[in-house]
């Protein structure tokens, strides 16, 4: 029903925006990765592996990439722990305050993240909000200090910011099963718990794994609540990269960090998606 | 244990581990707006002198006021452009055929998925390359690109509702393709692109990890702000976070209201995961 020039005409112009401002700048991080720095400081357009090499030599960089896996993993299973039930609260037992809380969910989702990270920080901070109750009410004499700069506020934060991220993939996926089949399951003779680990909880994978990707690969990249309240020892990969970018001054290095964190990213993509598809019954 | 008790049991519990977490989703931003009003600075408990003055300063302090019109003016634009390349972007996916049509799809949405500081960079070398002086404009294109991603899904949503046949009997009564796009096509995706623009201009409004690489002299909001965490931090900076937070509320609710009248109950990401 549509003819050539109306597909021409919705076509052409996005497809050339997005390959002059998506395509091209990644292709472009591509190049940048096999080049280098001159003593001079200009960028010098000889293609070698150096600065993989570089990568590989030198520790810190694998151990910090590690680290913010770890982190990131971390964050992955408290953001799970935390949103799983929720979307199943919701979805299955909430009934007429469903779309109520659906929308408190969303909320925080859509709350400044450097407003929520800056919050986290007055809350943690050695005279912040929490230390001050703690001696206010006289549980401990001085304040404790792991609390902010440390990764432990990078994980809470991150969980904080991630959460809600993961639970609308799962809510979507729970609220997508089809009611007759819980209500079979219950009158065949399943109990309750037979029926979610049998029943539900296969069915709602897809949107675990979702959950799971988005919350992993957003926190594995972040720079900013680890630059604010993760101190030396929070310190992730994308904050390297930060450093390469400014202070340190050597883009092209910068450039081979970030291309291994792409391919890492794009690899987790595509398998929780093949695993998507394996799973889902739809 | 009978399968009964069991449920008892069950949603017993699972009430309580919401409102758990509900108050961890919103403890801070309560604690941000109790302390705006703080007299004794952003720590110490009990709050205590409760006060206006943090929000007196706020509206004296140019520099944060120069930066919320940078950011405004910044947020329009984005708009602008993710709407003229994301309507058109959806409506392609929807209706069209052309090589490279999945690689083009998952290109789109990968700004969404990524880690913004990659998108950041690339952008970053993308305009040293070109010889383009970083500003407000580097800004823009940035947030523009990234957030075509997001009009792109909210109207392949809102096309999977469009009933095709309006179209097909606009163009046999004689309207050409033109006249169809903006009389039957876009009014009918019209809840769907409201809800996109509202999006799109709160996450521009929010965003740094783009924005953090591609700043020249102007600051926006959220930058401005980040400078001043990195020299100290006052209560100051939990006033204009508090009507962020007031201005963003409104936002939002105003978007469900507008999904849902749209189709139904709002699944962001799910159709972006289903793509």
């Amino acid at each position: 029903m549509f003819s050539r020039a109306y597909r021409a005409a919705i076509t052409l112009p996005p497809l050339l925006w997005v390959a002059a401002f998506l395509l091209i700048p990644y292709a472009l991080l591509f190049c940048y990765s096999f080049w280098s720095v001159s003593p001079e400081q200009a960028i010098v357009h000889s293609w070698n592996l150096d600065n993989y090499r570089e990568l590989f030599r030198v520790n810190v960089y694998l151990q910090t990439l590690f680290r913010s896996m770890w982190i990131a993993a971390r964050v992955t299973i408290f953001a799970l722990l935390l949103g799983y039930p929720l979307a199943y609260f919701l979805s299955f037992h909430a009934g007429k305050r469903k779309d109520l809380l659906y929308q408190l969910v969303i909320i925080p989702l859509w709350v400044s993240y450097l407003v929520r990270a800056y919050a986290w920080k007055t809350i943690l901070g050695s005279d912040g909000v929490l230390n001050t109750l703690l001696q206010y009410v006289h549980l401990t004499k001085h304040p404790l200090e792991f609390l902010l700069y440390s990764p432990f506020a990078v994980v809470l934060t991150l969980t904080h910011i991630y959460t809600p991220f993961t639970f609308l993939p799962i809510y979507a996926s729970l609220e997508h099963i089809p009611r007759n089949l819980v209500e079979a399951s219950h009158d065949l003779g399943a109990s309750p718990f037979q029926t979610f680990w049998r029943v539900i909880f296969p069915l709602s994978i897809p949107g675990v794994l979702a959950g799971a990707t988005f919350a992993f690969v957003l926190s594995l990249g972040d720079f900013l609540a680890p630059l604010l309240l993760g101190g030396p020892s929070g310190i992730m990969i994308s904050n390297i990269v930060v450093s390469l970018f400014g202070a340190a001054y050597n883009w092209p290095l910068g450039a081979a960090i970030s291309l291994c964190m792409l391919v890492l990213v794009i690899g987790l993509l595509f398998l929780s998606e093949n695993l998507e598809k394996k799973w889902s019954f739809r | 244990m009978s399968a009964g008790s069991r449920a008892a049991r069950e949603s017993r519990w699972l009430p309580w581990h919401a409102i758990a977490v509900f108050a961890f989703l919103y403890l801070p931003i309560v604690t941000l707006i109790v302390y705006s009003f703080n007299g004794q600075g952003v720590g110490g408990f009990p709050p205590r002198n409760l006060t206006l003055d943090w929000y007196r300063m706020l509206f004296a302090d140019d520099a944060i006021w120069a930066s919320v019109l940078n950011s405004l003016l910044v947020a329009l634009v984005a708009v602008a452009i993710a709407l003229v390349f994301g309507i058109p972007a959806a409506l392609a996916l929807d209706r069209a055929n052309f090589p490279g049509k999945a690689a083009f799809r998952r290109l789109v949405l990968l700004p969404l998925i990524l880690p913004g500081i990659i998108t950041g960079l690339s952008l970053l070398m993308l305009f040293r390359q070109t010889d383009v002086k970083l500003s407000l404009v580097t800004i823009v294109l940035g947030h523009g690109t990234a957030l075509i991603s997001v009009a792109t899904t909210e109207v392949f949503a809102g096309l999977q509702k469009l009933d095709r046949a309006q179209e097909e009997a606009s163009l046999d009564l004689g309207a050409n393709y033109w006249q169809t796009f903006w009389r039957v096509t876009i009014p009918n995706l019209r809840l769907s692109i409201i809800g996109a623009a509202l999006l799109i201009f709160t996450l521009s409004m929010d965003e740094i990890a783009v924005s953090f690489f591609l700043i020249g002299r102007d600051n926006t909001l959220p930058l401005e702000i980040w400078g001043r965490l990195r020299r100290g931090i006052t209560p100051e900076i939990n006033a204009i976070s508090s009507i962020i937070f007031v201005f963003s509320l409104v936002a939002i609710v105003t978007w469900y209201r507008l999904r849902v009248g749209a189709e139904g109950q709002p699944e962001i990401a799910a159709e972006l995961l289903e793509t």
